[in-house]
């Protein structure tokens, strides 16, 4: 827990899982979850060089505005996610290819 | 003590995320999910971040998971089918974020981290967050009080019935 190594090898983990929950998932809810976990990798690093190597809070800053630009996205692209539903009755990605049917 | 907290979280965290991945049931995912937030949460409490992790449990826990549920109940007939999940191109997409996972640790564990650097000793971040934001990122924090109102009014719109 004091090694800077342990906190990047968590992040390089959680932002390969979510760059496989990207790739692979059809369903648009599955893919916005993949990206929160994308996010959180990349606020974990911020926050471990803030701790470990500039002791100083632009890393949290950077963190907080991350945090606050996933929920901002996570709210648009869910009202994108009822709009196709709506439209078309599933939210499968790789079957929306069109702008309108 | 500590040591052993921390590496219970980091599991807590890879294993999650991995049901999150790999599981076949949305709702099943979505609650792996708090997992991995709540235990990111207790990260940056390890990382001396007591705001943040405050932040991420009432910002992602409290509200985009909550959003996320929402969003899997209005979109899926919960009357007439279990709510599964597939995955396309397994293979190839297993391929590309071993060969991403590869480079990032390549890069990552090789260095001699140990040595370089030291770790901060803990001291309340709310103060100098809060002077920070309006000082030094006055522009960036008026920016994203628009932004914010921006996505307010666009999902609103969006999500809207049409008339």
């Amino acid at each position: 827990m004091d090694h800077l190594s342990s906190y990047l090898v968590l992040s390089a983990i959680l932002f390969s899982l979510g760059l496989y929950t990207v790739i692979t998932r059809r369903n648009a809810v599955a893919i916005l979850m993949g990206v929160e976990l994308i996010l959180n990798a990349a606020n974990i690093n911020f926050v471990a060089f803030s701790k470990f190597v500039t002791h100083n809070l632009d890393g949290h800053l950077m963190s907080v505005f991350i945090i606050m630009l996933a929920a901002a996205e996570a709210a648009v692209a869910l009202a994108i996610v009822l709009n196709l539903y709506n439209d078309r009755g599933h939210i499968n990605v790789d079957e929306a290819n069109a702008l309108k049917q | 003590m500590a040591d052993f907290i921390f590496w219970i979280i980091w599991a807590l965290i890879v294993a999650s995320a991995a049901l999150v991945a790999f599981g076949n049931n949305l709702i099943h995912s979505v609650f792996a999910l708090m997992g991995t937030f709540l235990g990111v949460a207790g990260i940056y409490i390890f990382l001396n971040a007591d705001f943040l992790a405050v932040t991420q449990i009432v910002v992602y826990v409290g509200g985009i998971l909550v959003l996320l549920v929402f969003g899997i109940m209005l979109t899926n007939q919960i009357s007439t089918a279990r709510i599964s999940q597939s995955s396309v191109q397994k293979g190839m997409g297993l391929a590309v974020v071993v060969g991403v996972a590869a480079v990032i640790l390549s890069a990552v564990l090789p260095h001699d981290w140990v040595g370089s650097t030291l770790p901060m000793a803990f001291s309340d971040t709310v103060t100098g967050i809060g002077n920070l934001l309006f000082t030094d990122y006055l522009i960036l924090f008026e920016i994203a009080s628009v932004l914010l109102l921006g996505a307010l009014i666009g999902a609103a719109t969006l999500a809207r019935k049409e008339q």
